[in-house]
């Protein structure tokens, strides 16, 4: 029992610190990024650790640099409106009590929420959410001071195929959850929803419209 | 102007982070309800991992970032370590990448 949990508490700090690693170059890229964009070097570190959500941060450079600072903001919230509904999701793993949940709602990310849902026991479910978050939250800001530093040094991080690592790491974490059949049914439908409309739509939407998934729910209760 | 951006960008997203986390408990879901959330969970998780693999800013994402994600999604299904899907589907794509494949 003591080795069957130590064992799973030094795999999941081994997998947490896989894509530490791919958030902190991303961190690298975003922060170099926003420097070549024109944005000043305390704009680009206040960004990072206030906001904490890299989609968004991306997203907001390219508009404001395009001198459109409202949808800026409105593109980014659409971006970010996600984490209610995984607030919701993982509130157990933040756990109770006002420090907790201030500090917890900071570091819920896509990721945090990823290696929380695929633990089942509540002890392992707070363990994940909050190593996931605390890790990434360090590796994505010293990865963004450290690309402010280092500016236009920084290479493309696609050259080192990180942008397929994300989806490939939200796929593994997924899976066991996928083994069950109304799980799979509402989770692929969403994804196939979201995919067919990411042309059509602002940046946001389609993920949120993955929540239609849930229409395909058994009805268990009349 | 930017700071203004900034501050409301972080105050939004806090907002939505902490809502979620809050309103669980002020709530009190009914528990068909509470049922849906990890399925709601599920689905944003795939929408992400699925757009994130395919697209990218709206348009087809091209070739060596799917195959990267295939080889991790394989992988994955077949067990292997998540450090090895990870590392595997990056991989893939940075080789193809160097190899000239868009």
């Amino acid at each position: 029992m003591r080795t069957a949990e130590r064992t799973a508490g030094s795999s999941l700090a081994r997998d947490v610190g896989a894509i530490g690693l791919a958030v902190f170059a991303v961190g690298m890229s975003f922060g170099a990024i926003a420097v070549a964009a024109g944005l000043p070097a305390w704009a680009v570190v206040t960004m990072s650790i206030v906001v904490f959500a890299g989609g968004s941060q991306f997203m907001a450079v390219g508009l404001v640099a395009a001198g459109n600072p409202f949808a800026a903001v409105f593109a980014g919230l659409l971006l970010n409106a996600r984490h209610l509904p995984f607030g919701l999701a993982v509130a157990d793993a933040v756990g109770t009590g006002w420090r907790r949940r201030l500090i917890g709602s900071h570091i819920l990310i896509d990721e945090s929420v990823a290696f929380t849902m695929a633990q089942s026991d509540p002890a392992a479910r707070r363990r994940a959410f909050w190593l996931t978050g605390a890790t990434l939250f360090v590796s994505w800001n010293a990865g963004g001071v450290l690309g402010v530093l280092l500016g236009g040094a920084v290479g493309d991080t696609d050259a080192l195929g990180l942008d397929a690592a994300f989806p490939a790491g939200l796929i593994a974490l997924l899976l066991p959850s996928l083994r069950d059949r109304e799980t799979r049914n509402v989770a692929l439908a969403g994804a196939l929803v979201a995919v067919a409309t990411t042309p059509l739509l602002p940046a946001g939407l389609p993920v949120l419209l993955a929540l239609g998934g849930l229409l395909l729910m058994r009805r268990s209760v009349a | 102007m930017l700071v203004a951006v900034i501050v409301a960008l972080a105050v939004g997203t806090y907002g939505f982070r902490a809502a979620g986390v809050v309103l669980h408990d002020r709530l009190d879901l009914p528990a068909p309800l509470r049922r849906m959330l990890p399925l709601a969970a599920a689905a944003l998780l795939a929408a992400l991992a699925g757009t994130a693999a395919l697209t990218d800013s709206g348009a087809f994402a091209g070739v060596s970032r799917p195959l990267g994600v295939a080889v991790g999604a394989v992988l994955a299904w077949l067990k292997a370590p998540f450090v090895v899907v990870v590392v595997a589907a990056a991989g893939t794509a940075a080789l193809l990448r160097l190899a000239g494949v868009p």
